[in-house]
């Protein structure tokens, strides 16, 4: 066994009314990849915090090389070698590669001038990346970077700073399958250097791939340790929520229906080449698979309205629909859940009952004063149908969980007549329970009548939750999965568009 | 939601108390009469400057839509010899096209508002200027107009008929922002513009609205101030009124950022306002240090605010807490 780096002992944190942790201790070896787990507000984060010296302690210690601490300053904490990749990265766009890594390091040259010596920075940032193996240069704008190698960047900023443990929060929530398999190379090498990670993740998946140990927190408790031969996703399960999870998958009441939405020959700007056709029949989950980036949000928000289809048809039960802007989408029953909830979805700073009628004010509104009894009372129903969590509806939407803000995103349509709703990404940060009700609520909807299309990047979620999956790869729709054909490796082949390639070849 | 407004209403009061207590002169019917005259005509332009800042927008124009449309007015009504109903029409109708192209370049053209209402600053005034060649213009010796100037310039049991109006425009204007479904959208499309457009809401015309409307009441405000001021020299004519009607928004609790503000907060920080300018007269400072004044108070406003708001977002991330931690004992509850 090798030395411990560091080591919590018996943690504990209130807030005033709240614990946030209680009595947690965890211990991380050099070179050891610690997957750490737990439902939304299990204390994640805040464990994290503390070590990153953010927050406090009530009271435990911080024990880094043998020396115990009761709190540590962020500088304290950078000093022995704890860094973080954020969930949200922070990064600075407006400026290259090498400057964000050395922000508030920079070398310096010209003496009283001060001034920011670019080849040393440069010189130095280099060799970081390519340790990391990435396709980029210290002088690339980080702007014009993806998700995931903004990602690197950010693991060479802790590298750079001699960093001994890496904490990584969520760090595959918006990456592709490939990215997130690159980003777990990077970390098996990061542990052959003697790196220690802290990887915390809802995808337990990559949590099984990666972690020596599993450390599992609920209700800001430690409730469990699992060694790397124990490590299995239904242990993991079991410790985070407490009780064993039943499949994801609830099958139909009555098959679909006739009727539907069909897409035909739809070309969006963003792929003016390619030209997507899909149907989605009412009553059933088409599951819509793909890497980030193939144009199914695209495909979602030119089924919307919000960017206009260049040209194509879009039928509702056969009647053709022209829709130029999300008033005209709505106006025919077709909804989106957007991707991003607190940007596109949600008024984060204004009551719950305001953001539920948002979409359908008139109705609570005649002579277009709008009745605040009524509003209440239609936000009220929808809390209590929905098992919104919070103490009332007169509650800002900032308060609440993800689980709970995305229920008050769904509260929204389903108070008027839906008869498409596209998911985009629907339980992205969302925590165990409240995802398992989110799918319960699609099934109802579809059993309904009403025409689910969900796209999703969690493969456990297509899988298990749609009633067919399309799967789209750069702009177009590579192929259709019915139930029995699903597996991850299917669509996986259809997502990075091997199938279309056989075909072709084929043809030649 | 109102503690904001009846923090300014105390702060006007005790400054009012003080100034009223070294010299009573401040609390004369003539000078309190004379203050809700200053009210009325500046209250009217910061409620419509109000709902733009309430977009997420500004509007930096109206010290110059005041000296163009003056002379439009003037010009109409003296000149032209129109009938004063037409060229009372005209002049708010003016307005209120100056204020729709300001709306449609910033939502249509995705300019910038500020850079939208700066370039209208610098335009409107240098049409006024250059159509009079710089001279000042007046009423002269025309006639038939008594009715209007009744209207706009008289008084009704000693009550200035500016504030009188101004009262009802608040009125109108509180039950359109605060009630109506357009105010509601309002609100919507300042807080976050793009969540707005996902649920539906048709952001750029209720943005458009928003420039329109204050475009209207600045048309409106122009020949209540030729009336004020009886001529309208072009190049000092309303100088820096679109500042007058900022200060009021933001003192009233308008946050630049957009997405809030109410109408009382307006019209009470135009009435702190210009009780501020009275006291300056009242107490005899140097009127040179009036600006000077205004600025301080402005400033110091906003950051007691700022200091109120803090401790509210303390007290939200409490509840906040409080309320993920009963979602938590529930589900946990479900569980077992």
């Amino acid at each position: 066994m090798s030395e411990i780096l560091l080591e919590l002992r018996a943690i504990t944190k209130t807030y005033p009314g709240v614990t946030a942790l209680n009595g947690v201790s965890l211990g991380v070896r050099k070179g050891e990849v610690v997957g750490l787990i737990g439902e939304n507000g299990a204390g994640k984060s805040t464990l994290m915090k503390i070590l990153g010296g953010v927050v406090s302690p009530t009271s435990g210690s911080i024990v880094i090389d043998g020396v115990p601490h009761a709190a540590m300053s962020v500088r304290q904490a950078a000093q022995a070698g704890i860094a973080f990749v954020h969930q949200e990265l922070n990064l600075f766009e407006n400026l290259d590669v090498a400057a964000n890594v050395y922000i508030g390091r920079e070398p310096r040259t010209g003496g009283f001038l001060n001034l920011v010596d670019n080849a040393a920075l440069h010189r130095q940032v280099k060799p970081l990346l390519q340790r990391l193996g990435v396709d980029f240069a210290p002088g690339d704008l980080v702007e014009n970077l993806s998700i995931a190698q903004r990602q690197m960047v950010e693991i060479a900023k802790a590298l750079s700073m001699d960093a001994r443990v890496i904490i990584m929060d969520e760090p595959t929530s918006s990456l592709t399958l490939t990215e997130t398999d690159k980003l777990l190379q990077v970390i098996a090498d990061l542990k052959a250097a003697g790196v220690s990670v802290i990887y915390i993740s809802h995808r337990l998946g990559e949590v099984k791939a990666c972690a020596d140990r599993v450390v599992v927190l609920r209700d800001g408790r430690h409730v469990g340790d699992l060694a790397k031969g124990e490590i299995a996703h239904a242990a993991m399960v079991r410790l985070m929520i407490g009780r064993d999870l039943k499949s994801i998958y609830i099958p139909p009441k009555a098959g679909p229906r006739e009727g539907g939405v069909a897409i035909e020959g739809l070309v969006t700007a963003a792929f003016p080449e390619q030209r997507v056709s899909l149907h989605v029949r009412r009553g059933e989950i088409l599951g819509l698979a793909g890497l980030i980036g193939s144009g199914r949000t695209t495909l979602a928000q030119a089924l919307f309205g919000i960017v206009p289809a260049l040209s194509g048809r879009i039928a509702l039960d056969g009647r053709p629909l022209a829709i130029r802007s999300p008033q005209d989408a709505i106006r025919e029953g077709l909804y989106l859940i957007p991707e991003d909830r607190k940007r596109s979805g949600l008024l984060l700073d204004m009551p719950i009952a305001q953001n539920i009628t948002l979409a359908d004010l008139r109705r609570c509104a005649p002579a277009m004063l709008v009745d605040t009894g009524r509003e209440g009372e239609i936000a009220e129903a929808q809390r209590r149908s929905l098992n919104i969590k919070a103490p009332s509806v007169a509650t800002d939407a900032v308060t609440l969980s993800g689980g709970n803000q995305q229920k008050v995103v769904l509260a929204k349509w389903l108070s008027m007549r839906p008869k498409l709703i596209v998911f985009d990404e629907p339980t992205r940060g969302i925590d165990v329970g409240a995802k398992s009700e989110i799918y319960t609520l699609m099934r109802d909807l579809a059993d309904n009548g009403v025409a689910i299309l969900m796209i999703s990047s969690d493969m456990e979620e297509v899988i298990g939750v749609s009633d067919r999956i399309a799967v789209m790869h750069e702009g177009r729709v590579s192929g259709f999965l019915e139930r029995p054909d699903f597996s991850e490796h299917n669509v996986l082949t259809l997502a990075v568009g091997h199938a279309a390639r056989e075909e072709a070849a084929a043809h030649a | 939601m109102l503690k904001k407004e009846l923090g300014l209403l105390l702060l006007i009061l005790a400054v009012g108390a003080i100034t009223g207590a070294i010299n009573p002169q401040f609390l004369s019917q003539v000078n309190l009469m004379n203050l809700a005259n200053q009210i009325g005509l500046f209250g009217l332009i910061s409620i419509g400057v109000g709902l733009v800042i309430i977009t997420g927008g500004i509007e930096l124009s109206v010290g110059s839509m005041f000296a163009l449309l003056g002379i439009v007015f003037l010009d109409l009504l003296i000149n032209h010899e129109i009938a004063w109903p037409i060229a009372l029409g005209l002049t708010v109708l003016g307005g209120t096209a100056l204020g729709t192209v300001h709306g449609l370049l910033v939502t249509k053209l995705k300019m910038q508002p500020f850079v939208v209402t700066l370039c209208g600053l610098l335009l409107y005034r240098g049409i006024a200027r250059w159509y009079t060649a710089d001279s000042t213009q007046g009423f002269g010796y025309g006639g038939g107009y008594e009715t209007l100037e009744w209207l706009m310039s008289g008084r009704t049991y000693g009550v200035p008929h500016t504030f009188m109006f101004l009262v009802l425009v608040a009125v109108l204007m509180g039950v359109v922002l605060h009630r109506s479904v357009y105010g509601r959208y309002l609100f919507a499309v300042g807080k976050n513009e793009e969540a707005a457009r996902y649920s539906g809401i048709p952001t750029k015309a209720v943005i458009t609205a928003a420039y329109m409307i204050a475009g209207t009441l600045a048309g409106l405000s122009s020949v209540f101030f030729v009336f004020y001021t009886q001529s309208v020299s072009p190049s000092a004519h309303g100088n820096f009124y679109e500042l007058y009607a900022i200060a009021a928004a933001v003192l009233g609790g308008c946050s630049l950022r957009g997405g809030e503000g109410s109408i009382v907060g307006i019209v009470l920080g135009t009435v702190l306002l210009q009780v501020l300018q009275n006291l300056v007269n009242m107490l005899g400072i140097p009127s040179s240090l009036n600006f000077a004044v205004m600025g301080a108070v402005i400033l110091l406003g906003v950051l007691a605010d700022q200091q109120l708001q803090r401790r509210r977002q303390l007290k939200l991330a409490r509840a906040g807490a409080e309320a993920r931690s009963l979602a938590r004992a529930e589900s946990a509850g479900a569980a077992a």
